[in-house]
């Protein structure tokens, strides 16, 4: 499979291109299909306008009869019940297949059907038909283990729906080949309506919308009629629009009744059809079962415990497993940009080389094993069924907080780092409750805010105050932790309120039999999400890391020169030992630096919070990832030892406040500062995240304004309360 | 036992009845596309563990619900 990733699609030896638009219900099998047809040939984008992820793919197929090449681009369509659109997904269905003009309209479809699910197939699979777009139905076999045993008239199929019937195994590659030759070898749009839509549309309105747009077939008239006398998923021309709404008016179109008509007749014809050619014997053995997995993992003590069971694996693994390849990341670019160090020419081009742009590198990089880890979990929970279970059971919970049951496992994988958790959020198919979810989840506990609150709280918490069995100090580091949890829920519910959305939240959904997980979907899932955050978020984190690194490293001119020169002397040189001089050279280049200069420029402003310019600038490095904050601080008091935490610690309870004479580093102090870390969005590599994921910069801005503002005030409080 | 119209989410677990109409238009389109028409069979499978949502069978799915939309579903019990 991974043999494929190089090879190259010859475009310009193909004849002609075609376009074609692989689509059907979710869980039909319609993923595994296009992967047997273009293999990791893919790109992976986002549709105009909204969220949902785009798939594509192309492959050159050469007709066994006249040995024509064409070169086609196959389209992996959201999974989709209907054309009358519910959900984001489907949208994106509707306006692909029924506006004209769409850049992504197809030159024909492929339409996969489960067997088990063969009548709701049909539903959609007649709409296609109707709309007279070439299209093969493809019956997918994969999972011949649902049902005991099928007889399906295929030629009988074929003649009812008009359109040639495949039956495949994705998984086994039966049949991929001949979809491709029907696909290339003349197929023709489909010559007869399943249902006829004008038995329920008043004859007038269809004639006159019929001459606007004379190449469309009845239904795909129809369907034009629907978008404007609802929700309008697309555009029309303005005098075409005005016309249509006149004539919804004038001949009572009544989009409901009708609809209801064309699904109940639909479904008639269905039922007609399957009788005569379709004979599935239900493995009924398969689905007692199912039903049987569902007593226990439903069950209302068992269900929640199992749930339970599940989120501290995920959880573990992405703290406790995905260290170990971490560390490996981190080693092997430690190793490289010493070497970079040791045989580049010293110089501005080597520095932004080796601390710029690798170290940017690094950041990016050290998130994969947690990304892989975590994808690797939801991957296996949706494809056998059980995050299905998880929505029934947690719904109840999470719903008042206008979240969604599948938010737990982002949620709770927050507390290892966001990056990865906000991806999981995928996972949530309405718009509403996966936003609400990716703006809440920053606010749980992360792994990069333990250095933090550690350094701190050993800092202005006696070590001796042991209540019990309690220590006082274990004590507030985990009030820390439950103050994330509670502000992320409390953070859900205002925004339940405020963010609107069009999108109706329904909760019927399937709960699918449980199946074996594919490993290929696993490895593929991995793959992708792996390579969107490298190359989309990546980009991002590298740019301002690169920002950073030039900021705490750079100064106006003259400044670092006079440094140099002042610790050089004769004097200090008898005085210090050399890595003495070393240290407080390089704090004093901080305090210089353009984010020395910020962290001045924001005093004013983080004064009332009891903060101090020093840890302005470690406010602004930190937003490389929370923990630089130590490194800055070590840095700043010229610790000796910058992974010393013994050592800054010392530095830092001895610092003294010009202003009071006394501790620079009071409880107030301390307590703000936990605060401000644990709500305010200091985190680069997350906000990169939320972009690619939103595909809007209005999301990361809202995120950051809101979680500052939370900090701020948090902050602002705790230290007036405890000023002394 | 006698023919009674109640909506689905009155029936009990273990109980089915037959699909007779939908109470909101726009959600009877959603049921209808998932196989849940007039006509159709349908069985109360279970209630998740806190009372909401519940899990119906309904030509060879199991769907879930919310227990509101449900109240949507006009049965006959059987």
């Amino acid at each position: 499979m991974f043999k494929k990733m190089k090879l190259k699609i010859g475009k310009e030896q193909a004849q002609r291109a075609m376009k074609v638009a692989v689509l059907g219900n979710p869980n039909s099998g319609k993923s595994t299909l296009f992967n047997a047809l273009t293999g990791l040939n893919q790109q992976t984008g986002n549709y105009p306008g909204v969220t949902v992820e785009k798939h594509s793919g192309d492959a050159l197929i050469q007709d066994e009869k006249t040995g024509e090449k064409v070169y086609v681009t196959y389209l992996d369509l959201p999974g989709t019940y209907s054309l009358y659109p519910k959900t984001l997904d489907e949208e994106v269905c509707f306006k692909v297949l029924c506006d004209d003009t769409n850049e992504d309209r197809p030159d024909a479809a492929i339409i996969v059907a489960d067997a088990s699910s063969l009548r709701r197939s049909l539903f959609l699979a007649t709409q296609i038909i109707d709309l007279r777009i070439p299209c093969i139905f493809v019956m997918n076999m994969m999972d011949i283990a649902r049902v005991r045993s099928v007889h399906i008239d295929i030629n009988e199929l074929s003649k009812f729906l008009g359109v040639p019937v495949v039956a495949a195994n994705a998984r086994k590659r039966h049949g991929v080949e001949e979809v491709k030759q029907l696909l290339v070898n003349g197929l023709q749009p489909p010559k007869k309506d399943f249902i006829d839509i004008k038995e329920f549309v008043p004859a007038q309105i269809i004639e006159s919308v019929q001459k606007m747009f004379p190449s469309k077939s009845p239904y795909g008239v129809y369907q034009t009629i629907n978008n404007e006398a609802g929700v309008e998923h697309y555009e029309i021309l303005p005098t075409q629009k005005i016309d249509i709404k006149k004539l919804i008016k004038s001949t009572g179109f009544d989009k409901h009744r009708i609809q209801s008509q064309e699904t109940i007749a639909r479904y008639k014809a269905i039922n007609d059809i399957v009788k005569e050619c379709v004979k599935i014997d239900e493995e009924e053995k398969r689905k007692s079962l199912s039903s049987r997995i569902d007593n226990i993992l439903i069950h209302k003590f068992w269900g929640y415990l199992i749930f339970l069971g599940v989120l501290f694996v995920i959880f573990q693994s992405i703290f406790l497993i995905a260290k170990y390849p971490m560390d490996g990341i981190e080693f092997f670019f430690v190793k490289l940009s010493e070497l970079g160090r040791d045989s580049l020419p010293k110089g501005e081009l080597s520095a932004l080389l080796i601390n710029g742009i690798l170290a940017g590198l690094s950041g990016v990089v050290v998130f994969v094993p947690q990304i892989a880890l975590l994808f690797a979990f939801i991957a296996i929970l949706e494809d056998t069924g059980y995050m299905a279970r998880v929505s029934f059971i947690m719904d109840r919970l999470m719903r008042p907080l206008g979240l969604n049951g599948r938010s737990v496992i982002p949620l709770m994988s927050g507390m290892a780092c966001a990056v990865p958790a906000i991806m999981g959020a995928r996972t949530i198919s309405n718009w509403k409750e996966r936003i609400i979810t990716i703006l809440v989840t920053p606010l749980m506990s992360c792994s990069a805010r333990l250095p933090v609150y550690t350094l701190l709280i050993s800092l202005v918490i006696p070590s001796t105050h042991n209540y019990g069995f309690f220590n006082m100090q274990g004590l507030v580091l985990m009030a820390m932790y439950l103050i994330g949890f509670i502000a992320a829920l409390a953070a859900a519910l205002v925004m339940k309120v405020i963010i609107k959305s069009r999108e109706k939240t329904h909760f019927i959904m399937e709960l699918p039999l449980y199946h074996i997980p594919k490993f290929s979907t696993i490895g593929l899932t991995i793959y992708q999400k792996v390579r969107m955050f490298l190359f989309d978020a990546g980009k991002v984190i590298i740019a301002i890391s690169i920002v950073l690194w030039f900021m705490a490293s750079h100064a106006p001119p003259g400044k670092f020169p006079a440094i140099e020169t002042a610790y050089q002397n004769a004097d200090s040189v008898k005085k210090y030992k050399p890595a003495h001089i070393e240290t407080m050279v390089s704090s004093a280049k901080l305090k210089e630096s353009y984010a020395g200069i910020a962290g001045k420029w924001i005093e004013p402003v983080i004064k009332p919070l009891g903060f101090d310019w020093k840890i302005g600038i470690a406010l602004i490095t930190s937003f490389a990832a929370r923990e630089a904050f130590v490194g800055t601080m070590a840095t700043l008091y010229s610790a000796d030892s910058k992974d010393n935490t013994q050592s800054i610690r010392e530095k830092m309870a001895s610092a003294v406040n010009p202003a009071t004479g006394g501790r620079e580093y009071t409880p107030a102090v301390g307590f703000s500062l936990m605060l401000f870390y644990a709500f305010a969005m200091q985190c680069m590599s997350t906000l990169a995240v939320v972009y690619r994921e939103t595909k809007s910069i209005k999301w990361p801005i809202i995120q950051f304004l809101y979680m500052g503002a939370m900090a701020y005030l948090a902050s602002l409080i705790i230290y007036s309360i405890f000023k002394p | 036992m006698s023919k009674e119209t109640i909506t689905l989410d009155k029936l009990k677990p273990g109980e089915s009845g037959i699909v007779l109409s939908f109470n909101d238009e726009e959600n009877a389109l959603k049921f209808m596309e998932m196989g849940c028409t007039p006509g159709q069979k349908i069985k109360m499978e279970s209630i998740a563990p806190l009372g909401d949502p519940v899990a119906v069978i309904v030509s060879g799915y199991k769907l879930s619900m919310r227990k509101t939309e449900a109240a949507l579903i006009n049965v006959e019990r059987i």
